[in-house]
């Protein structure tokens, strides 16, 4: 045999298989498990003298803050909790422990993990994760055992759709994208946006399709729909075709690590129209990325959950108390793992029992709860029903612009 | 027209990096026969060794191009210098023992010294997980860009490339006129020959692996400060891969068929990126959804075309 043909094949070999490793946990979830199934549910152990909820999250890895910020806020709600005593659930005061695993910010560990999880019979409910990719992998495990799941931040409305134990205290992407299409076309009174997204993230696709959606609705022309990928490192040819469309403005649906690469191509290249995003956007080393504050992103607009600089009570309030507690402002994400865990002792309490099926039935009842980031009411599909805010860029601080209430 | 040039210009820029990392590939698959996993980490290192140079150095924003490149050079050397400390190490700890050992040791070592580089790096001492981003090196912005007709070429496109290339023409040099670099194609040709003939292939394999470390520095430096990217622990996995693909493309253990994959890769990614959308009726297909596709296909009908790569020599077994 000739040994050059052999060393082909090795090498198409070894790269099939380095692929493999790279895109392998990207597959849609297909045993999404219909709601109500009950067949499988793990056993649980109610004999415990401590209520224990795990908590997947990327504390490294690609989108680390996320993860981070969101763990911030479910450990200050968790002490807060504790600090009173615990969970009052059937007349006795139960402490409340976080196990936390990290997902290295990989949807396959978030998959290892939850399988982790669902073994676990001391568990009463999950918290996590940040990104839908992870979120929407982990959920079938998590249905199928019974142990209700709630995603702090997760917007892709697949997520949720896996089963009836799966929630979420954020808003959806259909409706961030309609906050962004609202406000580019009734504030910024833009006509022709062009857009960049990112095909490989469940988040980034779902929010472009959104926006596209609710933009051609209001009357607007997109300009150009052209993809990317968060880890390539070079933008102009894209970003060319959205110079070449002459965009009056740019809708970037990405995470904070690639959006100020971008964000600086398409100012070098000429591009001055301004630039939009959604909450992948809100980290606090987003600037950094784009030249430090006065730089690429100075001015850019993005939607979100809930910013520091609101005016009204409870976002003031949370935030003058974490200030003090931790010495810096709450992000976006700090607020929602903050709203998770209490939106979860919250059900716990009115479930008035540790077993997961009343836990899940009381999270779903859940109605009209004054949290952080809103008042938040659980509709049908297990999602929160609440209004958005769009922030600007000015330095480094996100600054608070306009509240956009839900459609109806 | 203008449109064609500039994401030509795109492409030989993403190429040059691609270049750099390949040449590391080819050149220690060329004295070893071995595929050194480790080295899309070594590019990584070299990255996050730049990085922290520039905060040594106290890299700050400059007014013309001249004071930016006069910054820019030690950090180059200090990432080069860690990188070839740290390609030796590989190769002392890691290879070397694994030297007579069947080739798949060898290839699952480099497996795995790729995921320990990459773990390391993740821990919170070494260089964490949140993603770092350059200083501005050079000065950057619109007025740092060469307008030329409808062509807008940025003069971190411009250092880019030419650094690149004086890189390369260093390594020719090296490889063609020196000592060393006889006794490394003479490693290349026949290792056991080689040794027996007196050349000390210790040695040269040390300095192969030092060479491609410090171009992968290199690459690492420039991708990291010219292209605005962030520096992640795991950032080397899709360059490498890319580079890889590079280096089996022009001819695993060719030098000029790395430099030519290095180049083609980066200029059909470029132009997949930048074309335009192509409607058949009502479905709209989006060909930059498809750049990674698109690479591996020329890989593959490389191979199966000429399966020792564009450039690669088609030698017959030896028995």
């Amino acid at each position: 045999m000739n040994n050059t043909v052999r060393v082909g094949w090795m090498s198409a070999l070894a790269v099939a298989t380095l692929v493999s490793i790279g895109v392998g946990g990207c597959k849609a979830p297909k045993d999404g498990g219909a709601a109500g199934e009950t067949s499988t549910k793990a056993t649980q152990n109610l004999d415990v003298k401590a209520i224990k909820v795990g908590e997947f999250s990327s504390m490294t890895g690609e989108t680390a803050t996320f993860g981070q910020e969101s763990d911030a806020g479910i450990q200050y709600a968790l002490a807060e909790i504790n600090g009173a005593g615990g969970i009052e659930v059937a007349g006795k005061k139960y402490p409340v422990t976080v196990e936390l695993q990290d997902d290295q910010s990989k949807p396959e560990e978030a998959k290892t993990v939850a399988v982790k999880f669902a073994s676990d019979a001391d568990i009463v409910a999950v918290l996590g994760e940040v990104a839908s990719s992870r979120s929407k992998t982990a959920a079938p495990e998590y249905q199928r055992a019974g142990i209700p799941m709630i995603s702090p931040s997760s917007t892709n409305p697949d997520v949720t759709k896996v089963g009836d134990y799966i929630f979420r205290v954020c808003f959806i992407d259909p409706f961030q994208g309609y906050i962004m299409a609202k406000f580019a076309k009734d504030e910024l009174k833009l006509s022709n946006v062009a857009v960049l997204r990112d095909p490989s993230q469940d988040y980034s696709v779902g929010l472009a399709d959104a926006f596209i959606k609710e933009f051609t609705a209001m009357g607007g022309k997109i300009a150009t729909d052209v993809s990317y990928k968060a880890s390539d490192s070079d933008f102009r040819s894209q970003l060319g075709q959205v110079k070449t469309a002459n965009a009056d403005g740019v809708f970037i649906p990405g995470y904070y690590g690639e959006v100020g690469t971008i964000a600086r191509q398409a100012r070098e290249i000429g591009i001055k129209a301004p630039l939009m995003g959604g909450d992948g956007w809100d980290s606090s080393e987003l600037v950094k990325g784009a030249g430090g504050p006065g730089g690429a992103l100075e001015g850019s607009y993005f939607s979100t959950h809930y910013s520091a600089s609101e005016t009204s009570k409870r976002v003031q309030d949370f935030v003058a108390a974490y200030k003090k507690a931790k010495g810096k402002e709450p992000a976006a994400l700090v607020a929602q793992g903050y709203d998770a865990m209490m939106i979860l002792a919250d059900a716990i309490k009115r479930a008035g029992s540790l077993e997961r099926a009343k836990i899940r039935q009381a999270l779903a009842d859940t109605k009209d709860y004054d949290a952080v980031t809103g008042r938040i009411t659980l509709d049908e599909n297990r999602n929160a029903n609440k209004s958005g805010v769009v922030v600007q860029i000015k330095g480094d601080k996100f600054v608070y612009t306009k509240t956009i209430e839900p459609k109806n | 027209m203008d449109q064609f040039l500039q994401i030509l210009i795109n492409g030989i820029q993403l190429g040059s990096v691609y270049v750099l990392i390949a040449l590391g590939y080819t050149m220690v698959y060329g004295v070893l026969r071995l595929i050194n996993f480790a080295h899309s980490d070594v590019f990584m290192v070299g990255s996050f060794v730049g990085f922290y140079a520039c905060g040594w150095l106290k890299v700050t924003a400059q007014k013309t191009v001249f004071a930016g490149l006069v910054q820019l050079l030690p950090v180059l050397l200090i990432a080069m210098a860690a990188c070839v400390l740290l390609g030796l190490v590989i190769e002392r700890f890691a290879y070397r023992p694994l030297r007579r050992a069947p080739r798949l040791t060898a290839l699952i070592t480099a497996i795995g010294v790729s995921l320990f580089i990459e773990g390391a790096a993740q821990l919170p001492f070494v260089f964490g997980v949140n993603p770092k981003f350059y200083p501005e090196i050079l000065p950057s912005g619109p007025d740092s860009t060469i307008q030329a007709g409808g062509i807008t070429i940025s003069k971190h496109q411009l250092v880019m490339v030419v650094v690149s290339a004086i890189l390369v023409a260093v390594l020719w040099y090296i490889v063609q006129k020196t000592k060393m670099g006889k006794a490394m194609r003479a490693v290349s040709h026949d290792f056991d020959a080689a040794g027996l003939m007196g050349i000390p292939t210790d040695n040269v394999i040390a300095f192969t692996f030092s060479i491609g470390a410090a171009l992968a520095a290199a690459g690492g430096v420039l991708f990291g400060g010219l292209t605005f990217k962030s520096l992640l622990p795991l950032m080397g996995v899709q360059m490498g891969l890319k580079a890889f693909v590079a280096a089996v493309v022009g001819g695993i253990g060719s030098i000029p068929g790395a430099m030519l994959g290095g180049l083609l890769m980066g200029i059909s990614e470029s132009f997949i990126k930048g074309a335009p959308h192509i409607k058949f009726g009502a479905t709209d297909f989006d060909p930059s959804r498809w750049t990674d596709a698109v690479a591996f296909l020329i890989l593959i009908l490389v191979l199966l075309i000429r399966p020792a790569g564009l450039l690669g020599k088609n030698t017959p077994e030896k028995v």
